[in-house]
């Protein structure tokens, strides 16, 4: 499953890049990018893991960037 | 200026205020040595003021083990400014780098708002035709089946089909083309499209989502998920130079300072190395030039699925083409007619032998007798033939036959009895109108009825013509090569592309399309199956760095299309398995939009380096400046923040080349000429 993800206030392309680092690292995502020009995060996972792995996602990049809301 | 956006600006403007007021202040009145510590307090409150949420994100990083944050080096390089005694600075500093900060956050949201105003085709809001009111709605609301109206000047929010009203319709934003489309009762429109003039009322075909619009708008978007390779080495490059930076910051403030006991000046110029070990100004410039170019592109007609695509345009090696569809219109037309002075003559009586059949050579010569307005005068002489909706005049005179065509709607008449047309299989028709034999057909079909006639060594289809036993001439039937090809294969020479077209025809037809557009190789006589194996064995061929394009239409060609570095599907719009398929889309069946979109490209990487070497060399040089200790902080954040900025505004400037297009220089440089060049 891929879902595109809108972003509300990701202002740091810095972040943008560590955040794509650390969804790429969470198990099971096959493909992630985090793109700061469009604001915008792409997660691609296994259907059956996706609600989890869309959590963990949300975790990390609060970690990273705490401004940034992710809109689902 | 989102509401964030404005609350920061005030607080930088307060926080500057302050600052100010204790510069003069501090500079007026010589404080007794004994009270240093109020200097360091006025001064901590305006840090304070300036960077409380630095402060918080440096805090927040350290417990989410985010060492090398740039809110954390840049608390560590002011508090240790203050630690050093350097306390005016410390809070300009830090004001400084707030400033840059927010100026940085202005122009990426500008740049990000103009890109998407580039490529946003869609409407906001659409009217729907509810119980006969018109209610203004979101386009999400309207269902298949509901009639939407567009005024003049409105942009189409739906994809449907005109029910009533007609009118013009300019398409540019979904084609690059620039000629408006008209429109009647009947006529499919897209979304996306501008209505030019008067009122269209369009019933719904597809929903919102699915309306062309949102699938372009949606393409583009992704786009920049697909990272080009400069993107992701300069993220990769990111990742080290801060760490590094950050190790020589405090070998810097270490070393020298065991060596020669000066602490402070030493532990000065190691800040500085913390001020400029941000990498944002790197992270951020290349990907923004390439949004901004996928934006550009996408502004002239051509999709662009992802940076990495853009990327590979601006170094193509070869371009393969397919023929049909791409250099060639796909249909046929009648290339000439020998002798040229008799050309009415045998167009007349060519279309009339030819006026029973749809075949596909029957209708180009009857199309050409229709454009040539084939005279004339109507006299009760006349037979009538109908030949696909069309009435054809034929009046029987001493210069042979002549035909008038007009348009006729409606079918009926019955083909005059005094014409009789015998189709021989394989060779032509025999037509016999008012006493007069007329032959079209084969060289065979002349020979056989022992005519005499001039061989034509014309490439084509050929059909001869003969009137009562004697011969008239011959029409020459060809493929239309595309008016601007031969100029886009040229240009693209000029830039030391190989060019290699692959087709299904023969070899014969291949080379005569080959030579008019000045393509370099061909390959003829190709199933689909083997058009894959060829551009592999033109892959193979090649060095592994170059990359190889394939542009088809996109219909029989999707396995080639996906095989190629760069798949270029042309004409694509509407067709779902070609936009899948392809990683280039190109909205119109212009060739020329290949030679915009390499433009494009290298206008794209050409900023995406600028920005690179401009920040690479500041940062070096304030590195080694500061590492010599002939700077100070001032100029780090420079490095620092200015540098993100200038690199964001020279970003904007491919911004602003997709816009200059939109206005219609594409025409310019490729102008439509009427005359259409066969083979």
């Amino acid at each position: 499953m891929k879902k595109t993800y809108k972003t509300v206030d990701l202002d740091c392309a810095n972040c943008a890049a560590k955040m794509e680092e650390a969804i790429k690292n969470i198990n099971g995502v096959t493909f992630a990018s985090v793109s700061f020009v469009a604001s915008k995060i792409v997660l691609e996972a296994a259907d059956e893991d996706f609600a989890e792995i869309e959590k963990k996602m949300i975790k990390v990049c609060r970690k990273i960037e705490p401004d940034c809301r992710i809109i689902l | 200026m989102s509401a964030r956006v404005k609350r920061r600006l005030w607080r930088v403007i307060a926080a500057i205020v302050l600052f100010v007021a204790a510069f003069v202040t501090f500079r007026a009145i010589t404080l007794p040595q004994n009270l240093w510590y109020i200097e360091l307090i006025v001064y901590a409150c305006v840090y304070a003021v300036a960077a409380y949420d630095v402060l918080i994100k440096a805090f927040r990083g350290i417990f989410g083990g985010q060492v090398f944050d740039e809110n954390l080096l840049m608390t560590i390089a002011t508090v240790g400014a203050f630690c050093v005694r350097e306390y005016p600075e410390a809070a300009a500093v830090m004001l400084f780098y707030q400033v840059g900060e927010l100026f940085q956050s202005i122009a990426v949201g500008r740049s990000r708002k103009s890109i998407s105003e580039l490529m946003d085709i869609r409407p906001d809001t659409a009217v729907a035709i509810r119980d006969g009111e018109r209610v203004t709605v979101s386009p999400y609301e309207v269902a298949v089946g509901e009639i939407i109206e567009v005024r003049a000047g409105e942009r189409v929010a739906l994809d449907g089909v005109v029910v009533k009203g007609s009118g013009s319709i300019d398409t540019a934003a979904l084609t690059g083309e620039s000629m408006p489309v008209s429109v009647c009762e009947g006529s499919p429109v897209l979304s996306g499209s501008i209505n030019l003039s008067g009122v269209l009322e369009i019933e719904v075909q597809k929903e919102f989502s699915e309306s062309t619009a949102s699938k372009i708008l949606d393409l583009v978007e992704n786009a920049a998920s697909k990272k080009a390779k400069a993107e992701n080495f300069i993220t990769a490059f990111a990742k080290i130079y801060t760490p590094v930076v950050v190790a020589l910051a405090v070998l810097l403030a270490v070393v020298p300072s065991v060596i020669t006991g000066n602490f402070g000046e030493w532990i000065h110029r190691a800040l500085m190395f913390l001020v400029v070990s941000c990498p944002c100004a790197l992270v951020i410039s290349v990907p923004l030039a390439f949004f901004g170019g996928i934006g550009a592109a996408s502004a002239r007609g051509v999709l662009i699925k992802g940076g990495n695509y853009l990327e590979l345009l601006g170094k193509l090696d070869a371009v393969v083409f397919d023929k049909t569809g791409t250099l060639t219109l796909g249909k046929f037309s009648v290339a000439g007619v020998y002798p040229e002075s008799r050309r009415n003559e045998i167009l007349s009586a060519a279309a009339i032998a030819e006026s029973g059949s749809n075949h596909p050579i029957a209708l180009s010569i009857v199309a050409a007798a229709n454009d040539n307005g084939l005279n004339v005068n109507a006299s009760d002489n006349g037979l009538n033939v109908i030949a696909n909706d069309k009435e054809l005049s034929v009046i029987a005179n001493d210069n042979g036959l002549n035909v008038i065509a007009s348009e006729r709607s409606e079918r009926g008449n019955p083909l005059h009895e005094n014409i009789t047309l015998t189709e021989i299989a394989g060779k032509g028709v025999e037509a016999r109108a008012d006493g007069k034999v007329i032959l079209a057909g084969n060289a065979e079909l002349m020979a056989e009825r022992g005519i005499e006639f001039t061989e034509c060594a014309q490439f084509g289809t050929l059909v001869y013509v003969a009137v009562n036993g004697e011969y008239l001439g011959v029409i020459v039937i060809a493929d239309t090569v595309k008016e601007d090809a031969p100029q886009v294969i040229a240009s693209l020479k000029r830039d030391g592309i190989r060019t290699v077209m692959l087709t299904g025809d023969n070899f014969q037809t291949a080379s005569a399309v080959a030579e008019k557009v000045g393509i370099d190789e061909f390959s003829a006589s190709l199933l689909p199956a083997d058009k894959v194996e060829k551009l592999e064995e033109i892959i193979a061929r090649k060095s592994a760095k170059s990359v190889v394009a394939f542009v088809g239409d996109g219909i029989n060609d999707a396995p080639v299309l996906s095989r190629a570095d760069v798949g270029i599907a042309m004409g694509a719009l509407g067709s779902d398995s070609a936009i899948e398929a392809a990683d280039v889309v190109l909205m119109h069946d212009g060739l020329g939009a290949i030679s915009e979109a390499k433009t494009v490209a290298k206008k794209t990487m050409s900023i995406a380096a600028q920005n690179i070497a401009f920040a690479l060399i500041v940062k070096v040089a304030v590195l080694v400046l500061s590492a010599l200790g002939v700077t100070d902080m001032w100029l780090a954040i420079f490095a620092d923040v200015g540098v993100t900025v200038l690199a964001v505004l020279n970003s904007v400037r491919i911004i602003a080349f997709g816009k200059k297009n939109k206005k219609g220089d594409f025409a310019k440089n490729f102008p439509k000429t009427q005359d259409k060049s066969a083979v």
